[in-house]
């Protein structure tokens, strides 16, 4: 699965409260959600963010809240993929169940600037600044994560592979 | 094979009998949990993957919290779909507006977690349980939902830090400076996807509140748990509640550890998080003159009985300073009538202090106490990111509910010391 996006950059410890704070929590869906998407970070991004733009970030993004409006907000926002140094736990599972998929590369991480275009192919990891011509490999991920996130997230995958038929 | 208490408690839980970190192991959970803001999305995922029953109604905890008492329609029709969903499935343990608090105040209150379990929450703050001897982790919606159906959900046995404090605390120093401390040695990310067990003489020495008040923080270094094993203190405040059996598991002296940590307490200060990330500690003395708009005494951090009671302690007979503004909010509602009885309400509002009914508060700046542009709080609840409690150009500084209650007397940051 081949992506190709133009990047907004975003530094270290971007945290679930400047992602999509608490006071916008007062409702689950997701377009709604994505209207606030880094709001008091990048006040512009959501009206400047085309579909399929790229999130490289530094380490520990994600870090707080359990919230998954957090990486659904950011998906509803348009953006494809996520490429930081390090996620944070809970926002790295989240992402997945819901269908963004997120990559780790500390190189790609350093190396790539705000508005470099770049594709990813998610099956090997390999992700490419086309801009400059560089490469950098990101930890690949494991099979079956890659499955739910072609699939579209966790609900999609569940459904499709029929897990779902046991003790209903 | 030697386990710690967390590989134990996870083994058990996956029928096995060996675990080892980096396992990918399938896990009963004994207990679901999900609050007004996360529940809703959880529900959605649950009615999706075309869940048409709840695996168990005695294991999901629905826990109206965050926006309640409902602070707009909006948050009232959130509320509104975790009361009809409880009720369709006979969910055991909804509590409604008024018999209820804060989740991870209420669940160890009324002993629906007990040692040896296995909870996930959707919720980052879940890790609060680990001070029982229980496995306990925040995770999304998504994975609460498929939860709630299927009563199990996949995990990465993690690798364990342990902590080791040693020594006797100093005056005004308590669990959450200990874990501010910790925090500040860790860093924000310093314990991502890993255990953190916390031991050594000085937690065994803690009260339960004090304990609870650790663990709750160990995800502020991105930890999946926090941990102690139980003790007399643990057992005492388990057979009070539960009438279930307990499963008490405890680390093997030749366990695998990634990292021990030795924590001499004896000279550390109380601690204060500075803006914007609680690991950013300094000790009281290097504060400086920091003049407070705010003060928040609550929270699922220090909304006990013994943080309430502290912050009474200090503001008996003294007031709360002109120019700052104290919000006291007690963690559920047995903590609020008892410190009714106790007569410590009745000293918060002289010293005057407003009561907010229990729930997160300000916590997360989304209810009840948000700030305005430029000013300043000290808060005894978890995180200080920017905008956390309010307005982006706010700021947040986290201590004990004794520094907090100190500091709205003397309307700056400061110690009980200083009065």
């Amino acid at each position: 699965m081949k992506l190709q996006g133009r990047v907004w950059k975003f530094g270290d410890n971007v945290d679930t409260d400047l992602i999509i704070p608490a006071r916008f929590l007062n409702v689950s869906d997701k377009d709604e959600l994505a209207r606030n998407c880094f709001t008091d970070l990048r006040p512009d991004f959501v009206n400047k963010v085309s579909l399929g733009d790229f999130i490289v970030a530094g380490e520990n993004f994600g870090c707080g809240s359990s919230r998954e409006h957090a990486p659904l907000a950011i998906r509803s926002a348009g953006i494809s993929v996520i490429i930081a140094r390090s996620f944070a736990r809970i926002f790295y599972r989240n992402a997945f169940n819901i269908g963004l998929p997120i990559l780790e590369s500390k190189e790609a991480s350093t190396s790539i600037e705000e508005g470099n275009r770049v594709s990813v192919d998610l099956s090997t990891g390999e992700i490419v600044n086309t801009d400059t011509g560089e490469r950098y490999f990101a930890r690949p991920i494991p099979d079956f994560m890659r499955e739910i996130v072609g699939n579209g997230g966790l609900v999609e995958y569940i459904k499709k592979k029929g897990l779902a038929k046991q003790e209903m | 094979m030697p386990m710690t208490i967390t590989e134990k408690i996870l083994a058990r839980h996956a029928n096995l009998e060996y675990v080892s970190p980096g396992d990918l192991i399938e896990v009963n959970v004994d207990m679901a949990l999900a609050n007004d803001i996360t529940a809703p999305l959880a529900i959605k995922v649950f009615k999706e993957v075309g869940a048409r029953k709840v695996f168990d109604p005695q294991k999901i905890a629905l826990i109206p919290d965050h926006f309640v008492p409902n602070k707009d329609i909006e948050s009232a029709e959130q509320a509104k779909v975790m009361r009809e969903f409880s009720a369709q499935h006979q969910i055991v343990h909804y509590y409604e507006v008024g018999r209820s608090g804060i989740e991870h105040v209420i669940l160890p209150e009324m002993g629906l977690v007990i040692p040896g379990d296995l909870v996930i929450g959707a919720d980052s703050h879940t890790c609060t349980y680990g001070a029982l001897g229980v496995f306990s982790s925040g995770v999304g919606s998504t994975d609460l939902g498929v939860i709630m159906a299927t009563g199990k959900t996949w995990l990465k046995v993690p690798p364990t830090i342990k902590l080791d404090y040693e020594g006797s605390l100093p005056p005004w120093v308590e669990g959450k400076d200990l874990i501010l401390y910790t925090l500040g040695k860790l860093g924000i990310d310093g314990a991502n996807y890993k255990s953190l067990e916390f031991s050594g003489a000085v937690i065994r020495g803690l009260s339960m509140d004090q304990r609870f008040t650790m663990a709750n923080m160990a995800v502020e270094a991105g930890a999946k748990n926090g941990i102690m094993g139980p003790d007399e203190t643990t057992m005492a405040y388990v057979a009070q509640r539960s009438n279930r059996r307990p499963s008490i598991f405890t680390s093997d002296p030749d366990a695998g550890y990634e990292k021990v940590i030795k924590i001499e307490v004896d000279k550390i200060e109380p601690q204060i998080a500075f803006p914007h990330s609680p690991a950013n500690v300094r000790p009281l003395s290097q504060v400086g003159d920091i003049t407070l708009d705010q003060v928040f005494i609550g929270s699922c951090t220090n909304g006990r009985m013994e943080d309430i009671r502290a912050a009474a302690t200090i503001l008996k007979d003294r007031k709360v300073a002109k120019g700052t503004r104290l919000i006291v909010i007690p963690g559920s509602q047995s903590i609020y009538r008892r410190a009714i009885k106790e007569g410590i309400i009745q000293t918060l509002i002289d010293a005057g202090a407003v009561i907010g009914p229990p729930c997160c508060g300000p916590c997360l700046g989304g209810h009840l106490g948000i700030l305005a542009e430029g000013e300043r709080a000290i808060s005894t609840s978890n995180r200080n990111f920017v905008g956390r409690m309010g307005h982006p150009k706010s700021e947040v500084y986290l201590a004990s509910p004794a520094i907090a209650a100190a500091s709205a007397v003397l309307g700056r940051i400061a110690g009980p010391e200083g009065l």
